[in-house]
């Protein structure tokens, strides 16, 4: 399954050798005193691409994005934008603007000030100035508000105020630190969309900080998830949540059932697990795994289907008893405790209405899966 | 929801509140426009004594130099004091910083008739001669920790990323300072420059032991003339500094409210 979705985004810029990286960390390492914020950290970003950093709080993905915008500066290693070195050149003179978390809109000047500041910094002329603020009004729909505070506007109207003036100066790279955060749900989800639809018909590389999964996963081209100032796995949502490398970003993106076992037989992709209950189970493996290795098979709770009755031709069938399940409106997750006491999950759409329902709790169930729909992780 | 009514006695408290502080400078603006020269027998109304206070040369020479000393001293006092807090607010750990903030602060502390006295010290083992000079130099010393108090405790709750987002945009660090930072925290520094404008009009022992001949301030005018008896006159010169700095103080709280009503809360 990997391969079939890495082969779709093999036209895309990062899997080409010709296209230079518009950003790239090389080597960089942060420290603040003897904690290491950020840890010998390489990475290239590419032009037009909307690039995501995930992770947990304190995981380095704030401070990655304080020094591409210049308010921190590496202790080693250098930060490249356009081939140029611009690790020790500050905030103001480089083509990087950022989007606050805050906003941080300036209280005392109206929307239209706000979104000419930067220009006006350059020095250009009064009918310049206009003519971009106008546009970029014109761009997040907010004409009337021209003349408005910043608290006379709503939260969505301050988000758009913000994004509008981190994007008048036509920068490289923007910035985007939890953008959304503070948006209720719906709200975020349409302002997602605008946000992709900006940066597309725009043209313009954006790199977005957030905590929130389903926001990178929407948003992004790529996603970098990080853990304790190292990145863990760089690649499209859809890999990212298909194939993970680790554990670590399995269970970071998304939900995940683990179960640990030996490899005991491999043909090709197919892997033959014996897990220390002399279970048999098939997953898919692309590399070649070594015969005796402990690896755990990872597998989503939406691909494990759980029945009443015995499955038919099926490799990967485990029985269990239901102990809790939890009913989310659209899906239900049901926990299944096997005889050894561990719990898998399972997931099941409720297509039919929750009276209709036939499975309950202390049921006796199978759960089954197909040969692919599990994966091997040895980390 | 009986605490927000006004009872019998929240009314009487802050009556009596009320009589504490302000009947002593009620009967002295009364008596400011008394005809007699006793100044505890009420004798009819007259403005007399405002007319011959503005003709008594020494008084309004005395006026005068409190008036520049306070405008001077107050000045420098909240540029130096402002500068102190942005320090000791932005500047993070750096060695010394302890010192550095409790030898900011501990003029609040110090009573005053040894900073007046060390001043003096200081400037006859300089060889200065007292006079205007010396008493600026003076309350600028104290003043100046009452502006960083002031200035600091905004700073502290001052949003750094609307600094980081001017950066961001083009600004120096002067730039950002002077074009985002100041008009936000302008209220306060505005108080602080009148707070340390009063503390420099008010001030009688610092200014005594740091000043020389011919320059003699208004507080210590009125205390060497209180010494020889009471004089109409004084009552007359303390209502127009009542008025003086109560306007001054209606003012800027006007200022800081409207100020704050246009930006709004950042």
């Amino acid at each position: 399954m990997a391969t079939e979705v890495l082969d779709n985004i093999a036209h895309e810029s990062w899997n080409d050798q010709n296209v230079a990286p518009l950003i790239r960390f090389v080597n960089v390492t942060k420290k603040y005193g003897d904690f290491t914020a950020i840890d010998n950290l390489t990475l290239d970003i590419y032009e037009k691409e909307f690039y995501a950093l995930l992770g947990p709080s304190g995981c380095g993905k704030t401070t990655l994005l304080r020094l591409l915008a210049g308010f921190e500066e590496p202790t080693s290693g250098s930060i490249l934008i356009g081939g140029e070195d611009i690790s020790h050149i500050p905030p103001n003179k480089r083509s990087v603007n950022m989007m606050f978390q805050s906003y941080a809109l300036f209280p005392h000047m109206n929307v239209e000030k706000n979104i000419g500041f930067g220009l006006k910094q350059e020095g250009r002329s009064k009918e310049e100035i206009k003519q971009r603020v106008d546009e970029m009004l014109a761009l997040v729909q907010l004409e009337e508000f021209a003349t408005r505070k910043p608290h006379q506007l709503s939260g969505g109207q301050r988000q758009r105020v913000a994004l509008a003036r981190s994007l008048a100066k036509k920068p490289k790279l923007l910035l985007l630190d939890e953008p959304l955060g503070a948006l209720d749900k719906k709200l975020r989800e349409r302002t997602q969309f605008e946000l992709m639809n900006l940066q597309e018909s725009l043209g313009l590389t954006f790199m977005i900080v957030t905590h929130d999964q389903e926001e990178a996963m929407t948003v992004s081209s790529r996603i970098a998830i990080m853990d304790k100032g190292i990145v863990k796995q760089v690649d499209t949502p859809a890999v990212i949540y298909e194939a993970p490398n680790s554990r670590y970003v399995s269970d970071f993106i998304g939900d995940v059932n683990f179960i640990e076992g030996i490899v005991s037989s491999q043909d090709n992709k197919k892997v033959v697990l014996k897990t220390a209950d002399g279970e048999s189970l098939i997953l898919h493996s692309e590399t070649p795994l070594d015969i005796g290795a402990i690896i755990w098979l990872s597998i989503r709770p939406e691909k494990v289907k759980v029945s009443k009755t015995k499955p038919e031709n099926v490799n990967n069938v485990l029985q269990g008893k239901v102990d809790d399940i939890a009913y989310s409106g659209n899906v239900s997750t049901y926990y299944v405790r096997l005889a050894n006491g561990n719990t898998v999950k399972a997931q099941a759409t409720n297509s039919r209405r929750l009276s209709a329902r036939e499975i309950t709790w202390e049921d006796d169930v199978w759960l089954y899966w197909t040969d692919t729909a599990g994966i091997a992780l040895s980390e | 929801m009986n605490s927000h009514r006004f009872s019998w006695f929240n009314a009487t408290s802050l009556t009596l509140g009320f009589v504490f502080l302000y009947l002593p400078i009620l009967l002295l603006i009364i008596f400011s426009f008394n005809s007699s020269k006793l100044v505890t027998v009420w004798g009819g109304f007259s403005t007399k004594w405002y007319v011959s206070l503005f003709q008594n040369e020494s008084f309004m020479n005395a006026a005068f130099v409190t008036l520049k000393v306070g405008l001077v001293s107050a000045t420098i006092a909240t540029v130096l004091g402002t500068l102190a807090a942005l320090v000791m607010t932005r500047a993070g750990k750096f060695r010394g910083r302890t010192l550095f903030s409790g030898m900011i602060y501990s003029p609040l502390v110090m009573p005053e008739v040894i900073t007046g006295l060390s001043l003096l010290l200081l400037f006859v083992a300089l060889g200065w001669d007292r006079g205007f000079w010396t008493i600026t130099l003076a309350h600028i010393t104290f003043s100046m920790c009452f502006v960083a108090v002031v200035v600091s405790s905004r700073l502290i709750t001052f949003d750094r990323s609307l600094e980081e987002a001017a950066k961001d945009l083009g600004c120096t660090p002067i730039n950002a300072f002077l074009q985002v930072t100041l008009p936000i925290i302008l209220p306060s520094v505005v108080a602080a420059w009148l707070l340390a404008f009063t503390l420099s009009i008010d001030d009688l022992v610092i200014a005594s032991f740091t000043s020389g001949p011919g320059a003699t301030t208004l507080p210590m005018k009125i205390y060497s003339q209180v010494r020889l008896g009471l004089n109409p006159e004084i009552n007359a010169l303390s209502t127009l500094m009542i008025i003086a700095v109560s306007v001054g103080v209606i003012v800027a709280s006007i200022l800081a409210k409207r100020a704050e009503a246009k930006q709004g809360l950042d």
